[in-house]
Order: structure tokens, then C-alpha cells, then sequence
């Protein structure tokens, strides 16, 4: 088990390095420090969304509300800094937005029982709504954001702007929750053998609930960050940006049928989608090709995760089929 | 029948005296919108009673839905039928579902004609666009190539691949670059009109040619995108982003000198040339394809096969004016 995992993470690097490779030979440039350390901040968001998403599909669910999550904290995290908030407000506040967002998933789950796909599907509409009516379809710019709003991601400490470390914290903390804590081991448990889990105590309900509400903070604080990154507030932020956390999870070895996965995978996924989009503008593809390469990448990624679990699930399969002949 | 003949009597006089009260009255030109409470039609508003002041006779009403429906703009039509104004200049919700309205319109008499959102030929007489395509293809190599005198590499950062607009203007620009020497267009890009695709491409773009001096990006999520690449890069002064976008959400860039300048069709201008026309048709012009028919300050329009004109090169904003529009639109 622990080998499987191990090779399958092992796989993705190789390909992540062989993928790295190809670019370098087309765009030398891209393999500099500095080009590697900005594919990395721009690929942080996704992976402290992804961190969020992970859980939640840990648990057997999905959540399609981030990216609207992620714009409707980031509008308000806008327009409180335009009112005068000060920031030291503003971001606690948009994670706590961000939290009560996924607790409306969360609950919807676990107290009315809708399928999650159902539930974000609604709410992530919803969401977006809620900002047109906010602001009547008008964007907050640069100019109408405070100069510390803006500059906090964007701060260099260490070599490495504010917001890769605030991705490497997340990633970090995220790392030992999973592994060592109560609640990142029922996550597993509840997405692997649900009905195991309920005779070892673990309310299956509870611990969705607080899968959503973890993804939704995150995605709140992601909302302040990529507001404040591109300088721009309005309806469609980040419009169809889930697609990519879900891919980025899948890719990962995420598995969409829950309890298999953990934080390294993940993190891999951002990374192996992070180069993609970071790579295919400077290596002179055409537009019309960049949407079939990156799609074809996705699939081959997740094939090869496919294959590498194949023997496991045929192993289960059949011993069970056998069982029951016999 | 003596009444019957007294009433007819009474109904022409009435009739009479109005269209005598009329002619020494103001012309009645109704300013139709969208919808109220938008910047960019407030200030054509504004366009509008700048037009009315110069010509003296005219009324000016300013009017629309309270949101961007056509059913609502039909409302407004019928009100404006029953009040007897005289022209009707509509910048339209829906191309088709205001024909019927207008043509109303049209057999009372009534002006009508279409700026800015056209409505189809057969429900006005002739429709303003804002700008042309070659002027908005020329406009947008100009603006790059003012700010480099030694001429250089320029990239184009678009919306999507297979955005009509855009690719038009792209197409357009691309003919009239022999005519700006030494400007050499290394390469065009799509950011699909999302911020942080469109950040990464102007990255991408910065990165594959050290030598770019301009990004021209026809499109307002584009050009805002790539200020902030340039900002963020440390290249202001290096690389100058221009293209198309608004004034309100460009104020910072220009600010931070990552834009020069920018462009895009001034809606005070435009409000204007729409009153002036209509005027001019009320007051006898023929709006028939080829003709010419005054704008006041804006010149003339030359209506095409379609009855169809464009009023002027868009508007260029920089440093000097983008305080005094960017609370306009």
C-alpha cells in the first residue's frame, strides 16, 4: 500500500520532470530561478484551493463552489478595503466569509442530504449572484484599492513573494492535519468504508461538514489574494477556475470515489497543471492547440493513475466474486 | 350632425393651433438608453445637452428603463409616441424586439434613429456607430507606435481566438502597419477575457521577447491584466501597455505610468453627434444611403449602403485627461 502510493506520486514527478525538460529545450528561459519561482506564485491559489478540495473529496463529495466562494469574498474583501477597513480586518474577514460560505454547503449536505455535486452547483450560481447584486455587474480597480491591499501578496520575504508562503504554510499545516490529527484521519475513513467509519464512531455528516467548511475558508482566503493580485474585482473573477482545482485533484490521485489521496499528490497536481499554463504561452503555441494539450495531459495523467490502481481494485473484485460462488 | 360637424370643426382647429404651438415650440429629441443609472449614458446625456445648448431650439428628454430590458425599452417608446416628440434616438436593448415600436414610432412622424446599439434597418432610419473598425484597428497601432519614435517589437493580447470583434480590429491593425515604420508586430496572444490567463500570456510575452516595448491589448479585462504583469514585472517605462479599455477601471495603470495612453469611444461625443443628427433629420436631412448629413463639431456622417455611419476615431485618454472621465464611465 505504502509502496503503491509512493511509486504512483513517484510517476507524476518523472513526468513533471520529463515535461520540464521538453520546455527547456523549446524556451531555455523557463528553467531560470526566478521563472520557476513565479510559475510557483502563480500556481499558489490553486494549490491552497486544491488543499480544501482534497478534503472534501477525501470525504466522497465535491465542491464546485470554490472558484464563486473565491469571487464573492474577494468582492467583499474589495469593498471593505474601499470602505476603509483595515487590512488586519479585511483578511480574517474574508476567510470567515469564505468558512460560512462552505458551511452552507456543509450543511445542505449533511443536515437536508442533497449529493454535494448538487448543492455547490446551486450555491456556486448563487454566489456569483450575490456579487451582481452587490455591486450591479461594476468592478472595484486598482485605483479604488488601498496601496497596502495590494502590496501584501506581492511582498518579497526571503526571495519568495508573501503569497507563495502563504501557500507553503497551508500546505504545511494541511500536511500534519492528514496525517496526525484525528479529524485529517477521519476524513479518510469517512470517504473510504463510510458505514466502517459510523461503527467507529465518526459521524459521516459532521465530518463533510467541516470538509466544506475548511475548503471554504481557504477559498476566502484565496479570494483576498487573487483580488489583491490582479488588481480587480467583478462578477466573473476566477469564472470556471474549479475545473482546475477538481483537475489539478484528479491529476493528483485524488480519487473522485473518496479515501484515497493525500497532500504530496495534490500538491504534484497543482504543479503538473501550474507548468502547463505557464509554459504553453512562451513556448509559441498556437491558442487553438493549448486547450487540446492541456486537456490530453490531464486525461494521460489521470490514465496512468488509473492503471497504477488496477490491480488493487481487480484483486477486491474478484476475491470478493470467488467468495460469493463458493 | 351639427354636433358631429362641430366636432370635427373644434378637432381641426385643435390640431391646427398644435402644430402651429409646435412649430414655434423647441424640437423634442428624446435621448433613449439602456438603462438610467450608467455611467457611460449619463455622460452621453451630458453630449446631448451640450448639442442642445449650441442649437438653441431643441429639448432634450434623457430617458430609459430602470434595467436593461427590451420590454421595457418599448414602454418608454409608447410613452414617448403619446407625448409627440419629434426624433428618437435609441441605443438599443435588443436588435429586433424594438422594430415593431419604432416603426410605430415612424408612421407618427417620428425620427428615428439608432447610436451606439443599433436596431435593424427596417426600425430606424440610420444607426451611429460609435467608431469603425479601421479607425479602431488604426488607433490601436497608433497609440503604441506614438510612445516608441524609434520603433520596436509591439505583441497583441486578445480575448478569445475566435472573438469577432476583437479579431476584426486585429485584422485591421494588421493592414495599416506598413504605414508605421520600424513598428513590428512580433506576435498575438488570447487571454479569453479572463484576468489571470491573461496575466499569465503578458507574462509569457515579456518573457519570450526581451525587447518588446508595447502590448496592445483590444479589450478591457486584457489591458488591465497587462498593466498589472508590468507593474508586478518592474518594467514600466520599458514596456508601455495600450489597446482599448475604460477610463474608471484604467485610472491606476495610468497612474502608475504602465499605460501611456489607451483608447475608447468618448460617450460625451456621442451623445452629441446622435442629438445633432437627429436634428438635422427632423429638420428636413435625408437619411438615405451615400448621404452626408452634420454632426456639429463632429463633421459629418457618411451613411453607408446599410444607413449606417461612424462617428470618429475612439477617444485617447492619458495622463492629462483620465481624472476628469474616470468617474464618468
Amino acid at each position: 500500500m505504502k509502496a503503491a502510493l509512493t511509486s504512483r506520486d513517484a510517476l507524476l514527478t518523472y513526468a513533471i520532470i520529463a515535461m520540464t525538460a521538453v520546455i527547456a529545450y523549446r524556451f531555455p528561459a523557463f528553467i531560470t530561478p526566478s521563472s520557476l519561482a513565479n510559475t510557483f506564485n502563480d500556481t499558489a491559489p490553486l494549490m491552497i484551493l486544491v488543499i480544501g478540495q482534497m478534503i472534501v473529496i477525501l470525504t466522497k463529495c465535491i465542491d464546485l463552489s470554490v472558484a464563486a466562494t473565491l469571487a464573492l469574498t474577494g468582492m467583499v474583501a474589495a469593498l471593505m478595503d474601499g470602505a476603509g477597513v483595515p487590512l488586519a480586518l479585511v483578511i480574517p474577514a474574508a476567510i470567515a466569509l469564505g468558512a460560512m460560505l462552505g458551511m452552507v454547503n456543509g450543511l445542505l449536505v449533511w443536515r437536508v442530504g442533497i449529493p454535494s455535486i448538487v448543492v455547490t452547483l446551486g450555491t456556486m450560481t448563487i454566489y456569483r449572484g450575490v456579487i451582481f447584486l452587490m455591486t450591479d455587474g461594476k468592478w472595484v480597480n486598482a485605483h479604488e484599492m488601498s496601496d497596502a491591499f495590494k502590496a501584501l501578496p506581492r511582498l518579497h520575504v526571503l526571495g519568495l513573494p508573501v503569497m507563495s508562503w502563504v501557500a507553503i504554510a497551508v500546505i504545511a499545516i494541511f500536511a500534519v492535519i492528514m496525517t496526525r490529527t484525528v479529524l485529517g484521519r477521519s476524513f479518510y475513513a469517512v470517504g473510504g468504508n463510510p458505514h466502517a467509519a459510523v461503527y467507529a464512531g465518526i459521524d459521516v455528516g459532521r465530518t463533510q461538514f467541516a470538509a466544506f467548511s475548511i475548503s471554504g475558508a481557504l477559498a476566502g482566503l484565496v479570494g483576498y489574494l487573487w483580488v489583491s493580485r490582479y488588481a480587480v474585482a467583478y462578477v466573473d473573477v476566477a469564472g470556471g477556475f474549479e475545473l482546475d482545482v477538481v483537475a489539478a485533484c484528479v491529476i493528483g490521485g485524488i480519487s473522485i470515489a473518496g479515501g484515497i489521496g493525500g497532500v504530496r499528490g495534490a500538491i504534484l497536481g497543482c504543479i503538473f497543471l501550474g507548468i502547463i499554463k505557464n509554459a504553453l504561452p512562451v513556448i509559441g503555441v498556437s491558442p487553438f492547440w493549448q486547450m487540446a494539450i492541456s486537456g490530453t495531459a490531464i486525461v494521460l495523467a489521470v490514465a496512468v493513475n488509473a492503471l497504477q490502481n488496477r490491480p488493487k481494485g481487480r484483486l477486491i473484485l474478484k476475491t470478493t466474486e470467488t467468495g460469493a460462488r463458493a | 350632425m351639427s354636433i358631429l360637424k362641430k366636432i370635427l370643426t373644434t378637432a381641426a382647429l385643435t390640431s391646427a393651433m398644435m402644430a402651429g404651438a409646435a412649430q414655434a415650440e423647441n424640437v423634442k429629441i428624446a435621448l433613449v438608453v439602456k438603462a438610467l443609472g450608467i455611467g457611460f449614458f449619463e455622460a452621453a446625456a451630458k453630449g446631448a445637452e451640450e448639442a442642445a445648448k449650441e442649437l438653441g431650439d431643441v429639448e432634450v428628454i434623457y430617458t430609459g428603463p430602470t434595467d436593461t430590458t427590451a420590454e421595457g425599452q418599448i414602454e418608454v417608446i409608447n410613452s414617448l409616441i403619446a407625448q409627440g416628440v419629434n426624433a428618437i434616438a435609441i441605443s438599443a436593448n435588443d436588435k429586433d424586439a424594438l422594430v415593431p415600436a419604432l416603426q410605430k414610432a415612424m408612421e407618427r412622424g417620428i425620427t428615428v434613429i439608432s447610436w451606439d446599439s443599433g436596431v435593424a434597418p427596417e426600425g430606424r432610419m440610420m444607426h451611429l456607430n460609435p467608431s469603425s473598425n479601421a479607425l479602431i484597428g488604426n488607433t490601436i497601432i497608433k497609440l503604441a507606435a506614438d510612445n516608441m519614435p524609434e520603433g520596436g517589437e509591439v505583441a497583441i493580447l486578445s480575448a478569445s481566438a475566435t472573438a469577432t470583434n476583437q479579431n476584426i480590429w486585429i485584422e485591421e491593425a494588421k493592414k495599416v502597419l506598413p504605414n508605421y515604420a520600424g513598428v513590428t508586430l512580433v506576435d498575438t496572444v488570447y487571454g479569453d477575457d479572463l484576468a489571470d490567463k491573461s496575466y499569465r500570456e503578458a507574462q509569457g510575452l515579456i518573457a519570450k521577447y526581451p525587447n518588446l516595448k508595447a502590448i496592445i491589448a483590444p479589450t478591457t479585462v486584457g489591458i488591465l491584466a497587462a498593466s498589472q504583469a508590468v507593474t508586478d514585472g518592474g518594467l514600466i517605462g520599458k514596456v508601455n501597455v495600450t489597446g482599448l479599455g475604460l477610463p474608471s477601471e484604467m485610472a491606476g495603470a495610468v497612474e502608475s505610468g504602465a499605460t501611456k495612453s489607451f483608447a475608447i469611444w468618448n460617450p460625451i461625443d456621442l451623445g452629441y453627434a446622435a442629438t445633432m443628427l437627429s436634428y438635422n433629420i427632423v429638420k428636413g436631412a435625408k437619411a438615405e444611403a451615400g448621404a452626408e448629413i452634420g454632426m456639429g463639431r463632429m463633421g459629418t456622417a457618411k451613411l453607408d449602403d446599410n444607413n449606417e455611419a461612424a462617428m470618429s476615431d475612439p477617444f485617447t485618454y492619458d495622463a492629462s485627461n483620465i481624472a476628469d472621465f474616470k468617474s464618468i464611465f
